[in-house]
């Protein structure tokens, strides 16, 4: 009986989203007037409750289901990543959508269902677990890529999103199916006591699941070649979705991909780490060649994101303790880095209209200083170039990489990072040597907050206090192996 | 005054503080606002030379090892901010102190926009550039190193020329480019040595021989490009032309010499089995630079670029000097990069100083400056002479102690570098009489005005070094000595464990 009470309230952040979501709908649903505003204050209060409830509890590490939902460090500093993501992209979205006419109730009840459905990733232990958590994610942005239904781009958005991540989802399902049947279970405990037995981790039915499984994942982390809607997606998605795509799912994404890998296909590293190491190669070099090009500077974000998924890849192609920990340092680097660019992103408003143009952030030294420093800040930071943030999240995923030989990996990631430092530096060349545009309007405060305050974390706190973040990930990736 | 005063902590952060405090209260960009930048940062620089000061007083240099240093747990325990001096980088700390307010006074008429911008960009400069010479942690110098980019990218590409940007990012990329390649063979150190703590990892053997080509050549692409050495050296006359002057001045004085001390703290002590394999080749790269760039240097119609070039092969007496390992060599070289921090920053503040007046670089667009400008033709004579190498000149004792290191070592190495020495005559005397002497025939110099009593104040310290250190080099070379002496020790003994493994491994 008390294990069980000590189960349930493991799970209690996530049961707390779920019935909150649930009220949210009953009072939107009989309420005569609009209650978005309300209901994304309530759901902004109950991400941020949830995140500390998470933090709150002890670093045991707990199974429910027989092992189908693991609850242990690993999960609880992604969780956090993903609880905070989604409470700080859902105060970003406030303005946007009054602006827009939209700030409906579904808007928050949805983000609070998507990010159930991630809490469920990041803790998954067994397929369908996954699979579960994946579409329940999934379900929710396809509605919120396409949530200015008024809008043509955004409505192709979702529809692109949507087919493409079925047929993903396809893929996946496909994959899962050919492990379970090839090793007799989807718990992932015995998938990997099944492909370590001796001589199963060559069966071609594992490693073709393998593949498949591993292609439905690198579908929702968008490495390449499974990106092509991302470009597509964060472009015609409303501004604060992308921000929220480029923030919470990424993160999500990239936990399941580590905790299958780790805790499932730990005997056959050798065959999934090649398959990673490509992804990772291909994604540093289509973020970096891609975002050259580009003009939108939401679309060059995508590019971005892209680009630093195979950054993240790098760390899990080490496949050891440290490149875990490598990569959840930075997956929250990462994130701080994206919420604070988008926070610039959604600034950037002239007469009550959003623009996207790069061009239109021309002089913004001259017109904001303060906007075009800390946006400068964290381009540098998503550059890579120290002492920003951004460096140390790249030394982390870099370093288990060389300790574990991938000379070829590193050298080709760092020197994409120079390439891709030159679509940075443009921006930055925009705002800092270019001649001054009108001048933005004053920004909300509550974006200017989140632009100051992620510009400070990457620059100075984060270079001069780095070592509690690198112990919790060092903590947190200890409980997969 | 209290000995353990985080002194090295202190000159590096002061700037930034400064930085800080005109970031807080100059507000606007008027008349009293642009004041009152200037003032702040001069004062800032001066304080900090100041503090300075107190370093090389203090310095004992008797003693080989490092000094004044501090350590602080950073990134778990074996990542640490750690800074420290020797007799190799004292002097380059003094040298950075030393320019920069000079380089706010070289400023001071000639920034107009943006003056606020623009010192707070200069004043994290230092910190950066200070950082590089104090950090004692492989990856803290790392930071400082290529942190460095960020401001000079924006000075360039803001108060730079016409292809400004052109200059910019390249600058930025291409030493980028060169530094991420250290920073994996950093990597590749932590994992042998478990630690980036440079005082460990200077320790003789740390390194297998077999590793050691690897870090060598990673690191090698790094300073190779920073030095600037022949054939990567493109990025250099672009980015100086554009500059504006003080950030030339900062670019010669200062930058350049992170790639000869990353040499002489990285390479040959850590590397020494592939600094001996491998100076034949940077020999052959010194070489070629000495004779090519000087070669270019003649060609050249902007007067910028052609002391851009001349740096290229003056460098390329440092890299000689330094890889020749011997007592003259290194001292020759350390002295080499100290002389030419003081003679091409004021070479190019000798151009600002025209080109504030008449806005071009080109050479042909001047002539006959004697008859208007005699003060001016006095320090720019001082200067060409030092550039040359005369003897009495600061030029003069690090050309011919590296070229002793060479004779010593390869005497072929040594003449070819001595043809050098007479090209530089040819380009530098040759430049000095286009602009100088002559008729002055054109009607918009007529009226040019000679130095004013700030741009006097701004010369003054550096006509009197470069003479009073040709003359008297001991305050620059004593302090190196014993550092230097240990640097040979340590290179011969890792030569030997290296040989004593090999000779192991042999059945």
């Amino acid at each position: 009986m008390f294990e069980l009470l000590m189960q349930l309230e493991s799970v209690h952040p996530e049961l707390l989203l779920v019935v909150t979501a649930m009220a949210l709908l009953m009072l939107g649903a009989f309420q005569r007037e609009e209650v978005g505003p309300l209901a994304s204050w309530i759901a902004i209060l109950t991400l941020a409750v949830a995140a500390v409830m998470v933090a709150r509890f002890g670093d045991q590490t707990i199974e429910l289901s027989g092992g189908a939902y693991i609850v242990d460090g690993f999960g609880r500093f992604l969780k956090i990543l993903v609880l905070g993501g989604a409470a700080v992209t859902l105060l970003m979205s406030l303005d946007y959508f009054r602006e827009a006419g939209i700030l409906k109730f579904e808007y928050p009840v949805l983000v609070l269902l998507a990010t159930t459905g991630m809490m469920a990733m990041i803790s998954a232990g067994d397929l369908i677990t996954l699979y579960l958590g994946l579409e329940m994610q999934s379900l929710a942005l396809y509605v919120i890529a396409a949530f200015r239904r008024n809008s043509l781009r955004s409505s192709e958005a979702g529809l692109k999103y949507f087919v493409l991540g079925a047929l993903s989802s396809g893929m996946l399902l496909y994959g899962a199916s050919l492990i379970y049947g090839f090793t007799g279970s989807t718990h992932f405990r015995e998938i990997a006591a099944a492909v370590s037995a001796p001589g199963a981790g060559s069966s071609i039915g594992i490693i073709f699941g393998l593949v498949f499984l591993i292609a439905g994942l690198a579908f929702k982390v968008a490495a390449v070649p499974f990106h092509m809607w991302v470009p597509d997606v964060y472009e015609g998605a409303p501004t604060p979705v992308t921000a929220f795509f480029a923030a919470a799912p990424k993160i999500a994404a990239m936990a399941l991909f580590i905790r299958t890998m780790q805790e499932a296909f730990p005997g056959i590293e050798a065959q999934w780490q090649q398959i990673v190491v490509f992804l990772a190669i291909a994604s540093m070099l289509l973020g970096a060649f891609g975002a050259i090009g580009q003009h939108n500077i939401k679309r060059l974000m995508a590019y971005s994101s892209i680009g630093h998924v195979g950054y993240a890849l790098v760390g899990l192609a080490a496949a050891s303790p440290e490149g875990t920990s490598g990569v959840l340092v930075y997956l929250a680097i990462y994130l701080v880095m994206t919420l604070g660019t988008f926070a610039a992103i959604l600034s950037m408003r002239r007469a009550d209209v959003m623009v996207e143009e790069i061009d239109e952030l021309s002089g913004l030294a001259r017109t904001n200083l303060p906007m075009a420093a800390l946006l400068a800040i964290l381009l540098f930071s998503l550059a890579g170039i120290p002492p920003m943030a951004g460096f140390f999240a790249k030394f982390y995923v870099f370093l288990p990489a060389i300790k574990e030989g991938l000379y070829g990996l590193a050298v080709i990631g760092v020197v994409a990072s120079v390439i891709g430092a030159y679509y940075y530096l443009r921006i930055v060349k925009i705002m800092f040597f270019d001649e001054p545009a009108e001048a933005f309007q004053p920004a909300p405060g509550s974006l200017r907050a989140v632009l100051v305050l992620a510009g400070l974390i990457v620059f100075p706190i984060y270079a001069v206090f780095p070592g509690p973040l690198v112990s919790a990930a060092e903590a947190a990736a200890k409980s997969l192996f | 005054m209290v000995t353990n005063w985080p002194i090295l902590s202190t000159v590096t952060f002061l700037p930034l503080l400064g930085a800080v405090l005109i970031m807080l209260t100059v507000r606007g960009d008027d008349k009293d606002a642009r004041r009152n930048a200037r003032w702040t940062a001069i004062w800032t620089t001066l304080i900090t030379f100041g503090v300075s000061l107190a370093i090389w007083w203090d310095f004992d240099q008797t003693n080989p090892g490092f000094q004044f240093v501090e350590r602080h747990d950073w990134i778990g325990s074996s990542i640490a901010y750690k800074l420290g001096v020797d007799g190799i980088s004292m002097l380059f700390i003094i040298l950075t102190t030393f320019l920069m307010p000079l380089c706010i006074l070289a400023s001071w008429e000639a920034i107009e926009t943006r003056v606020k911008e623009y010192m707070i960009a200069f004043l994290v400069l230092e910190t950066l550039m200070l950082g590089v010479f104090s950090a004692l942690d492989l990856l803290l110098f790392y930071l400082f190193f290529e942190g460095g980019l960020i401001p000079m990218f924006l000075i360039i590409g803001i108060w730079g020329g016409k292809r400004r940007v052109y200059a910019s990012f390249k600058f930025f990329l291409y030493t980028l480019l060169g530094s991420v390649l250290m920073l994996l063979a950093l990597m590749a150190m932590y994992w042998q040595a478990g630690t980036t703590d440079i005082e460990t990892l200077l320790k003789p053997g740390t390194f297998p021989a077999a590793m050691q080509t690897w870090l060598w050549l990673a690191f090698f692409a790094s300073f190779a490009v920073k030095m600037p050495m022949w054939p990567v050296h493109t990025w250099l006359p672009d980015a100086h032309v554009e500059a504006p002057t003080a950030g030339s001045v900062i670019l010669a004085g200062i930058l350049l010499k992170m790639g000869g001390y990353g040499f002489l703290r990285f390479s040959i002590p850590m590397f020494p089995v592939a600094s001996e394999a491998l100076a034949p080749l940077v020999f052959a790269l010194s070489v070629i630079a000495i004779i090519y760039t000087s070669l270019v240097a003649l060609a050249q119609e902007d007067v910028k670029k052609l002391i851009a070039y001349s740096s290229v092969a003056h460098m390329g007496f440092v890299t000689m000097g330094v890889f020749t390992i011997t007592v003259q060599g290194l001292q020759g070289g350390i002295f080499q990069m100290l002389s030419h921090g003081l003679v091409s920053a004021a070479l190019f503040l000798c151009v600002g100083i025209v080109y504030d007046r008449m806005h071009t670089r080109e050479i042909a667009a001047y002539g006959g400056l004697v008859e208007r400008m005699p003060i001016y033709a006095f320090c720019f004579m001082v200067f060409t002479m030092a550039n040359v190498g005369l003897p009495g000149t600061s030029g003069f004792v690090g050309e011919f102690l590296t070229l002793i290191g060479a004779f010593r070592v390869n005497s072929w190495v040594a003449f070819l570098a001595t043809t050098g020495v007479i090209l530089s005559a040819a380009y530098a005397l040759w430049l000095y009489r286009r602009m100088i002497f002559g008729k002055l025939e054109r009607a918009s110099l007529k009226s040019i005005a000679d130095m004013n009593l700030r741009e006097i104040v701004v010369m003054a310290p550096l006509v009197i070094l470069t003479i009073l250190f040709g003359f008297w080099p001991a305050p620059l070379l004593d302090p190196t000595a014993a550092a230097v002496t240990k640097l040979i020790a340590d290179y011969e003994t890792g030569l030997q464990l290296a040989k004593a493994a090999t000779l192991a491994m042999a059945p």
